[in-house]
């Protein structure tokens, strides 16, 4: 497989977000696109997820391949069981869906006593989890995350951290995110996106999910938030 | 708590009837400018087979006109979200439809169908169109933007996006209209009645009115309120039972 790239800028009625940029996800790696609200991380992700954005791309988007989304606001729909959200993906493509994949998912996914349930049963962190399951179901070779986990409090969200690593080790994801510790606990690649443009920082050693404790991680977490303020005050 | 509810009701109507046949009796109006509650509830009796006839037709012409402006708003608002241009174009329609005073209406309706039940039910029906279409087009018009990213990245095709998504997501809001247009159709109904025919509570009333039979007119009321009421809150259950999961 070929890395997708995006080369180019984004305007919003006609004015740049930042300079011409290059975002390369090298396949079979997690990339975190890390930088403040506003910069125009969720509009690199809509582009490469083919969504519609509010501006436009001066630029392209090459190799992209067929993509599954999941974003903060898990979207499931209150009529549908946990089973059939996770399945939403072939119910809207008119397919059957593979009942045995689907079982296995869900009970991957912690998910197995909860599938005839409706969301509106299920906690916060448990609808995250179905989501993940549906993004899973899809098998697509890029998985995009925008944002999945910041809705969550701490303990929910290093929980689902874990999972979604463990989960989609080996395939290629780009995570859009504002929490450096995140991106130090989750990434192969770290990429920092701001006013003056897109940088390609340290990430610590070791496989992810790191420990959330680990020296690397509190010392990249320490230097993600010092180039943060430094762009903001440049 | 419905027993409580129910008590309550019961009371007021008690009340009510109370000071009404007290007015009666202390202003000494003539029952042909004011009958009480006693004169009416004679009415009802000795008009029984008349009113029951009476009520079985309106009824139905409620209930038809209802479920043929209901289902046609309904049609129609899923037409104009799944076809911009046939929304922008029927916008306008829509609303010229409604600013029409139906009153004026009725009787050309009656001069083109006749005298029978077919006018009485389209003027349900056109009452009943508007708040249907209108609600659950905007319903439409609303899914979350969360739930369209991801059918689009799904690579749902646009009628199933509609069906899936759309249409469930909007159903609360189709509620709100239904509700709605069950208030309206009891009203459509008798003003057709009222401009042309002879059967239905709206041509008793008339009829009654004429003759100065006011506690005719008066029973004959009492049983479009009651029917309207009971309408509406069969309306309202259906919606409550039917879309609870949707909302």
């Amino acid at each position: 497989m070929r890395p997708v790239v995006l080369s180019g800028q984004v305007r919003i009625d006609g004015q740049a977000l930042f300079p011409p940029i290059r975002l390369e996800l090298p396949p079979g790696q997690w990339t975190s696109l890390l930088g403040p609200s506003g910069v125009g991380k969720s509009t690199l992700l809509r582009l490469i997820a083919g969504l519609p954005i509010g501006g436009s791309l001066a630029g392209r988007v090459e190799n992209r391949p067929p993509v599954a989304l999941m974003a903060q606001d898990p979207g499931l729909l209150p009529w549908l069981t946990t089973r059939q959200n996770a399945a939403l993906g072939p119910r809207l493509r008119g397919q059957a869906a593979d009942a045995a994949r689907l079982d296995s998912i869900l009970a991957r996914a912690g998910l197995a006593d909860h599938a005839a349930k409706y969301p509106a049963a299920l906690s916060g962190g448990q609808r995250q989890r179905v989501a993940l399951a549906r993004t899973l179901m899809e098998d697509r070779p890029l998985v995009l995350l925008d944002e999945p986990f910041s809705a969550l409090d701490a303990r929910m969200r290093l929980a689902m951290q874990d999972l979604a690593a463990g989960l989609l080790i080996g395939r290629t994801v780009l995570m859009v995110t504002h929490d450096p510790a995140e991106a130090a606990r989750l990434s192969d690649r770290i990429c920092l996106l701001t006013e003056a443009g897109l940088t390609t920082e340290p990430t610590p050693a070791g496989p992810p999910p790191r420990a959330p404790s680990d020296p690397g991680v509190l010392a990249c977490q320490g230097a993600l938030l010092t180039r943060l303020t430094q762009e903001a005050a440049a | 708590m419905i027993l409580r509810r129910i008590g309550t009701a019961l009371a007021v109507a008690a009340g009510f009837l109370l000071a009404w046949q007290a007015l009666v009796v202390a202003t000494g109006l003539p029952p042909f400018l004011l009958p009480g509650p006693v004169a009416v509830a004679e009415a009802l009796s000795s008009h029984r087979t008349v009113l029951a006839r009476a009520v079985l037709r309106t009824a139905t012409e409620i209930l038809a006109g209802f479920t043929l402006g209901a289902g046609t708003g309904a049609a129609l608002a899923v037409a104009m979200a799944g076809f911009p241009r046939l929304a922008a174009a029927l916008r306008p329609v829509l609303l010229i439809s409604q600013v029409i005073p139906i009153f004026a209406l009725a009787p050309i309706l009656t001069l083109w169908l006749g005298y029978g039940m077919a006018p009485k039910i389209v003027v349900a029906a056109l009452i009943c169109f508007f708040p249907v279409a209108s609600a659950f087009l905007d319903g439409l018009m609303r899914t979350s933007p969360a739930c369209l990213d991801l059918a689009r990245t799904m690579g749902a095709n646009g009628w199933r996006e509609m069906w899936h998504l759309r249409i469930p997501m909007a159903l609360p809001m189709l509620g709100s209209g239904l509700k709605l247009a069950a208030v309206y159709a009891p009203i459509g109904a008798v003003i057709g009645e009222w401009v042309g025919g002879s059967e239905g509570l709206g041509a008793v009333m008339i009829h009654a009115n004429g003759r100065m039979r006011i506690d005719l007119t008066f029973a004959a009321l009492a049983l479009v309120t009651l029917l309207a009421l009971a309408f509406h809150a069969t309306v309202s259950w259906m919606v409550r039972r039917g879309f609870a999961r949707f909302a």
